[in-house]
């Protein structure tokens, strides 16, 4: 019993005794709580414009990045690959609009959340089939190498991937609080008949919104498919938004962010650190445990407004 | 002019309240029952047996068990995978550990184990709601998946990992093991399935059923009338697992004979979901017709395209296999939340009419 | 503690806060057996609030509530009703996939009891429970001439039938206190007309304390024995209906004039 006590505490030690691994751990983190942000991005956008909470935004993710990988394969220079890839998550969201959304506008929240349970599995069935289901390289031409800087060793392609999922983050929070579009999107997440009244079509938004849940699913492709290449775990990988989400709320930009470092960080670290106690592998599940250990004190999460409930 | 109840009136409130209220029903029922328990295991090939009959079987109870949280208590799990997984390896420590304990009994006792894991993954229900709770039993399925794979105790340290299960006779008959043949585990498989249905249709149709239905169609009101939330949520945790928990036991002592964490994964769970979506939320028998399709889709396809000189990559099936999975549960939840249980019942309704239109 | 003495409920000096917003203040309403009292006042006055408060859905940061003399202050909706009080609410809240029997069945819930395992037995006990509840409500089916729909889904019904349905569920548990939040807004005088009569017969025949909240000013002063005025989360008023209409405090807050 001491033996383990002991064991559950040593790992505090190490990190202090070796403080360039615990950055590098720390770094490496950082790196994939950005991916996961870039994911849980997608869901917020959705579900703040729309009350959609989109389980197949992991499916998109890998449906984006296995197009863009069969266009390439098929010869064409990245550029135009990129523009095809953008027009394809376009006509998908027209057609989701088209076919899932209109036909269940104003069916209960659980409802639509189930019916993109079953756009999940159409997605990946479909991308499947278009592009195969082998794993794929992406060649984005940033090599998977490390350099060192100050004696912590730090990956370039983790590193661009970070710096892009900043950027778009940034992007996007600036698009949701300054441009006129961005507001009237928030407008109809608050209220779909007072967005109506002055003027701006539902069909419209949400076309809008699902189009940029596709860029934004493809910016999150491409980083996870240069990592570990395109294939079907890259949507398990974006289940992991699901905790995020939990975690910094279903409705708040800055909360996506700020869940996804969590996350990564969090299961790093007890991977790392205390992973080998119980054999390794609780990547899998530590994410889910926090969330919903967090659930239990906090269920609109750090950043959700308190959701007080009419009688 | 055959399917009418004219001329048949309850005079009792007992008789209105059967489960088959009208003889036609009854008859229909009656004729089923007997081909399935007498005819299929003295005339169905080992193939059918195995193949699809045996994990239909299986598959209605764990959709029966999904139902009774998700259609009738309206809490959403996609935790089903691990809780069938608890019921399996429960069941492999019981039958190794007490090698004389009766295999029906090893099943009952396992289906507890889960219920209380069950019930333990579903305390955050009380202050968390709709998919929220979904994520919340994901946390459940992988969390006890990788339980599983991790601590060989479970596997009583097979070097393998997989458990297989060991051969137990009832009444003197083979009934697990790989000498028992498919008839018998038909046999088995089909009578608990029949017993849990009827104790799922007893509860939903009584006191219990009408609180978790009070709780899904509107908490407040039912709150109100003084349904516990907590404990009546609770409730369908606990009975809900045990029905997967016992389907799970099933699965490996009368259909794989012995599995891997892989068998319970996250795409069980979601199986079993679609079982419940497509045959009908809150329906019993919608879980039976909900689990016969999914069971007959991917037979469906291999066979036809065969049948009319198509030849289709196992691929390719694969992936036809899921956007008709996934295009039905749009379909359904657009045209029919009911599921095929509703479009059995308004065959009925138009049978009852026949041959007039209205 | 005597069955008559002192009032069913006596809500004492209660205050409700939500944020900054003050929905009830220092309000005390009592409620006397078997009578029908009316709580009105314009909208926004915390009529549904003290309704609230009173079924333990908010609980007020002062004030008391007593029922038949005990202090019941801090209870969950689930405790209140096992004391005996129902209610209907603004917007019917019925359960919209249950059958119109099973939604007044469910109003019997607290009636029932038993071990889960027998319910899954069905035969016996269960089934006999069953049976009796079944009886009883039956009679309240007759009683409020809805036979012919029992086995509907509730969300199929017109609206002026679910707020019966409602009723009838409420009417089930054969509550000692009976809360109506609105029972005939949106009714068209005919349907009015039957539900005023079900409310009077209720109380005469089974002796039901009611509390209701109606702006139908007419309906008001056929049906109460009293009548309690709220405006602005202040009690203004509280007296027989001859008194209450002439009272100036209710004629401003009704006419509009300015409060300062």
């Amino acid at each position: 019993m001491i033996e383990f006590l002991r064991s559950l505490v040593l790992p505090f030690a190490d990190m202090v005794s070796s403080p360039t691994f615990f950055v590098e751990v720390l770094v490496g983190g950082i790196a994939a709580g950005l991916m996961y942000s870039l994911v849980a991005l997608g869901f917020v956008l959705i579900f703040k414009a729309s009350g959609v909470f989109n389980f197949a935004q992991g499916v998109m993710v890998l449906f984006a990045a296995l197009t863009l990988v069969g266009l390439m394969e098929r010869g064409m220079p990245v550029p135009v690959a990129l523009a095809l890839t953008v027009a394809v998550m376009i006509a998908l969201a027209f057609a989701i609009e088209r076919v899932v959304l209109r036909p269940l506008v104003n069916q209960e929240h659980i409802i639509l959340f189930m019916a993109t349970i079953g756009l999940n599995f159409f997605l990946e069935g479909l991308g499947e089939q278009l592009w195969g289901s082998n794993v794929k390289r992406l060649d984005i031409g940033i090599p998977d190498e490390s350099f060192s800087v100050a004696g912590v060793l730090l990956n370039k392609l983790e590193l661009s991937a970070a710096l892009t999922a900043a950027v778009l983050v940034t992007v996007l929070a600036v698009f949701f609080q300054r441009t006129r579009i961005g507001r009237a999107l928030r407008a109809v997440a608050d209220d779909h008949e007072a967005a109506l009244s002055i003027g701006i079509p539902l069909k419209t938004i949400w076309v809008i919104v699902w189009s940029v849940a596709g860029i934004v699913a493809i910016a999150a492709g491409v980083m996870w498919g240069a990592k570990s290449g395109v294939q079907f775990s890259l949507s398990l990988v974006a289940l992991k938004a699901l905790p995020v989400l939990i975690l910094g709320g279903f409705e708040s930009v800055p909360g996506a962010i700020v869940g996804g470092l969590i996350i990564g960080v969090g299961e790093k670290v007890a991977e790392v650190y205390w992973g080998p106690l119980v054999g390794g592998a609780i990547e899998n599940w530590f994410a889910y445990v926090l969330a919903l250990a967090f659930l239990l004190f906090r269920p609109q999460g750090l950043f959700g407004e308190r959701i007080i409930e009419r009688v | 002019m055959i399917y009418r109840e004219a001329g048949q009136f309850k005079t009792t409130y007992a008789g209105d309240q059967a489960i088959f209220p009208i003889l036609q029903d009854r008859v229909f029922v009656g004729l089923v029952a007997l081909a399935a328990f007498v005819a299929v295991p003295l005339l169905a090939n080992e193939y059918w047996l195995q193949a699809i009959l045996i994990p239909f079987l299986i598959y209605a109870l764990a959709a029966i068990g999904l139902n009774l949280l998700t259609g009738y208590a309206g809490l959403l799990s996609l935790g089903t995978g691990g809780f069938m997984a608890v019921g399996a390896y429960s069941a492999f420590k019981l039958a190794t550990a007490f090698p004389w304990l009766n295999v029906i009994l090893v099943f009952v006792l396992a289906g507890v184990c889960a219920a209380g894991v069950g019930l333990l993954f579903g305390i955050p229900s009380l202050r968390i709601k709709g998919f929220y709770l979904a994520v919340a039993t994901l946390a459940a399925q992988f969390f006890l998946i990788w339980l599983f794979n991790k601590v060989g105790w479970f596997v009583n340290y097979a070097p393998s990992g997989t458990a297989t299960a060991p051969p137990r006779t009832m009444l003197g008959v083979m009934v697990t093991g790989p000498q028992a043949t498919a008839p018998v585990r038909y046999l088995v498989a089909l009578g608990l399935v029949v017993l849990f249905a009827l104790v799922a249709k007893n509860l939903v149709r009584g006191r219990i059923g009408r609180s978790w239905m009070a709780i899904r169609d509107r908490d407040i009101a039912a709150e109100i009338i003084g349904v516990r939330p907590l404990r009546t949520k609770l409730l369908a945790f606990a009975i809900s697992s045990f029905y997967c928990g016992v389907a799970g036991a099933e699965l490996l002592f009368l259909y794989l004979g012995s599995v891997e964490t892989l068998a319970f994964d996250i795409n069980l769970s979601f199986l079993i979901l679609f079982m419940v979506i497509i045959g009908g939320l809150g329906s019993i028998l919608g879980s039976f017709l909900g689990a016969a399709f999914i069971v007959l889709v991917p037979i469906f396809l291999t066979n036809v395209p065969n049948w009319i000189g198509l030849d289709m990559r196992t691929d390719t099936q694969k992936h036809l296999e899921l956007m008709i999975f996934g295009g039905l549960i749009i379909f359904f939840l657009i045209v029919e939340p009911h599921g095929l249980a509703r479009l059995w019942q308004i065959t009925k309704e138009k049978l009852r009419l026949w041959p007039f239109p209205h | 503690m005597t069955e008559a003495s002192g009032p069913l409920l006596s809500v004492e000096d209660i205050s409700v806060r939500f944020g900054a917003l003050m929905a009830l203040s220092r309000v005390s309403v009592e409620v006397h057996r078997r009578e029908i009292l009316a709580i009105i006042g314009p909208n926004g006055a915390g009529k549904t609030t003290l309704l609230n408060v009173v079924s333990g859905f908010y609980h007020p940061y002062e004030g008391r509530i007593r029922f038949e003399g005990r202090d019941r202050t801090s209870l969950k909706p689930p405790d209140v009703a096992e004391l005996g009080i129902a209610r209907t609410f603004q917007n019917v809240a019925l359960f919209r996939g249950m059958s119109v029997l099973d939604n007044i069945m469910t109003g019997r819930l607290l009636k029932m009891g038993g071990h889960f395992l027998l319910d899954a037995v069905w035969y016996g006990p269960a089934r006999r429970q069953e049976l009796a509840h079944r009886a009883a409500v039956e009679r309240i089916i007759d009683f409020l001439e809805i036979q012919a729909i029992r086995k509907t889904p509730a969300g199929r019904l017109p609206y002026g039938l679910q707020k019966r349905v409602e009723l009838a569920r409420a009417l089930a548990a054969e509550p000692k206190l009976l809360l109506l939040d609105e029972p005939m807004a949106g009714m068209n005088v005919e349907e009015k007309e039957d539900m005023c009569r079900f409310i009077l017969d209720v109380n005469s025949e089974f002796g039901t304390t009611i509390a209701l909240i109606e702006h139908d000013m007419g309906v008001v002063m056929d049906i109460s024995d009293r009548v309690v005025v709220l405006d602005y989360g202040r009690k203004i008023a509280d007296g027989p209906p001859e008194q209450v209409r002439k009272d100036q405090a209710v004629l401003d807050a009704y006419l509009g004039v300015a409060h300062d």
